[in-house]
């Protein structure tokens, strides 16, 4: 009975907090694939250019990004982060430590991972569109923006779907990792329960399980989007296993 | 930059190789024999086996590696069964507890993979292996097992990149592999780029060694579909 009181929504109770450190999460994953987005279409682009210096640029950037392990990255970002916004705070006449807040932190490493990963698949929806469609275009003059507007943007995004599901579930489970910055997420939230409890295997197995309630339900939601955006697509039963 | 400091935190780091290949080896050796074992459940045809196949891949692929392993190092430490049994000098020791987690959720993941593979066998080809006489381990061993692993090896490969880079987690269980050292010189010197550009290297390196392994193991798996090269030929023609 004590297991149901520690995860109940008692005074002694963690219920309230693992639900708030769940949103947390999902907050945060939501804001690093906002940035991984923005990142990594600049990224596809560097990557699909003619340019050669801009196109070693782009793969550099997804070979370091996919090659390093994801807590290196995160310590990079928030140790760096922070020694940089120490340095700003000692221009401004603040002397003493400043450290870059963790979810912003947090945010911006998982963020600029999870770019490398969904450069590659923009890049892969990119290069699924039909040739023709983009000659068509070029056909009856449409200019480089309308092009990007109305041919390439819709379909890279219907394409992109099932890989950006995949990156979003990576995203999902290397934000556990940001609990070394100490943001109260979901892992860090029962890192600590387990730690002032000394209940580690009743926590570890319920902050897992809303993990679990995490991934399966975002499945959900992504296919819901797969089939909502190929509804009117002749061949939308292809894809699907 | 001051290449002195560079050079030694090179060589600080590089005394952490070991464990961290250590780690990767172990399990990626045990993961791999694990996965075998729940992908033969998972197409095994049984309801019950192929049922706790399911489960066990949709545990050990949707929750972070991170709560697997904590689980694993301080969640069955709480249990005195665990503690009086057997297996405490193994659970007791950092290292096994992450080699032990590390391969159990590469399991999950690399069974699809293989599950992959077997699906991508042509139907045809066994039931030519059948029509035959060719059956049980004869079929798996001759038809099935060398084309599934030619077709699972390019995500394999990635699979197994993957666990290279989650070896740092053992960080985390207090196993000083590269990323633990690393962290600790960033937190004694803050000179965090020039640490992360050494640990980074590292990890570079060993990921393009094995990425080129791989490549190399299917090319020499796939002589079959290849034209054949000039230097045949021509030894041919002279023949």
């Amino acid at each position: 009975m004590a297991s149901f009181e520690l995860l109940g929504f008692g005074p002694t109770g963690w219920g309230a907090l693992l639900i708030g450190a769940t949103l947390m999460t999902l907050a945060v994953t939501a804001a690093a694939l906002a940035i991984g987005a923005v990142v990594g279409t600049a990224v596809t682009a560097a990557k699909l250019s003619s340019r050669v210096p801009l196109k070693i640029l782009g793969n550099a950037y997804t070979t370091v990004f996919r090659g390093v392990p994801e807590l290196l990255i995160i310590y990079l970002i928030y140790f760096g982060g922070s020694s940089v916004v120490t340095a700003f705070g000692k221009m401004l006449g603040y002397d003493g430590f400043l450290g870059l807040p963790s979810f912003l932190a947090g945010s911006l490493a998982v963020g600029l991972i999870s770019a490398a990963y969904q450069a590659e698949v923009y890049r892969g929806a990119y290069l699924a569109i039909a040739t023709g469609e983009i000659e068509a275009a070029l056909a009856i003059g449409m200019p480089r923006a309308g092009r990007l507007r109305r041919i390439i943007m819709p379909q890279v995004c219907r394409f992109a779907i099932p890989g950006l599901g995949n990156v979003w579930q990576l995203s999902l489970k290397d934000s556990a990792l940001i609990s070394v910055t100490g943001l109260a997420e979901l892992m860090r939230t029962s890192q600590v329960a387990a730690g002032s409890t000394r209940q580690y295997f009743l926590f570890f197995i319920a902050g897992g399980c809303l993990y679990l309630l995490l991934t399966s339900f975002s499945d959900q939601v992504f296919n819901w989007f797969e089939r909502r955006a190929n509804r009117s697509m002749p061949t939308a039963t292809i894809g699907k296993a | 930059m001051d290449i002195g400091f560079l050079y030694s935190t090179f060589l600080t780091l590089m005394a952490a190789l070991p464990t961290t290949l250590a780690l990767f080896a172990l399990s990626v050796f045990i993961g791999g024999l694990l996965a075998l074992l729940v992908v033969w459940m998972r197409v095994s045809g049984n309801p019950v086996l192929s049922a706790f196949a399911k489960v066990y891949i949709f545990v050990f692929r949707g929750s972070p590696l991170l709560i697997q392993m904590f689980l694993i190092f301080y969640g069955l430490a709480q249990f005195s069964i665990v503690r009086h049994s057997f297996l405490w000098p193994y659970l007791r020791e950092p290292f096994d507890c992450a080699v032990l987690s590390l391969a159990l959720c590469t399991a999950g993941y690399s069974a699809e993979i293989f599950r992959g593979g077997i699906r991508a066998v042509s139907a045809k080809e066994i039931e030519a292996a059948k029509a035959i006489g060719m059956s049980g381990f004869l079929l798996v061993r001759r038809i099935l097992a060398p084309i599934a692993f030619r077709h699972a090896l390019p995500a394999y490969s990635t699979e197994v990149v993957l666990m290279m880079k989650s070896t740092a987690l053992a960080s985390l269980v207090t196993v000083w592999e590269v990323t633990g050292v690393a962290q600790r010189l960033i937190s004694q010197t803050y000179r965090t780029m020039e640490v992360f550009l050494c640990a980074a290297v590292i990890y570079l390196v060993l990921n393009f060694i094995l990425l080129q392994a791989f490549a190399l193991l299917e090319y020499a798996l796939s002589r079959h579909r290849r034209a054949p090269s000039f230097a045949t030929v021509d030894a041919a023609k002279t023949a």
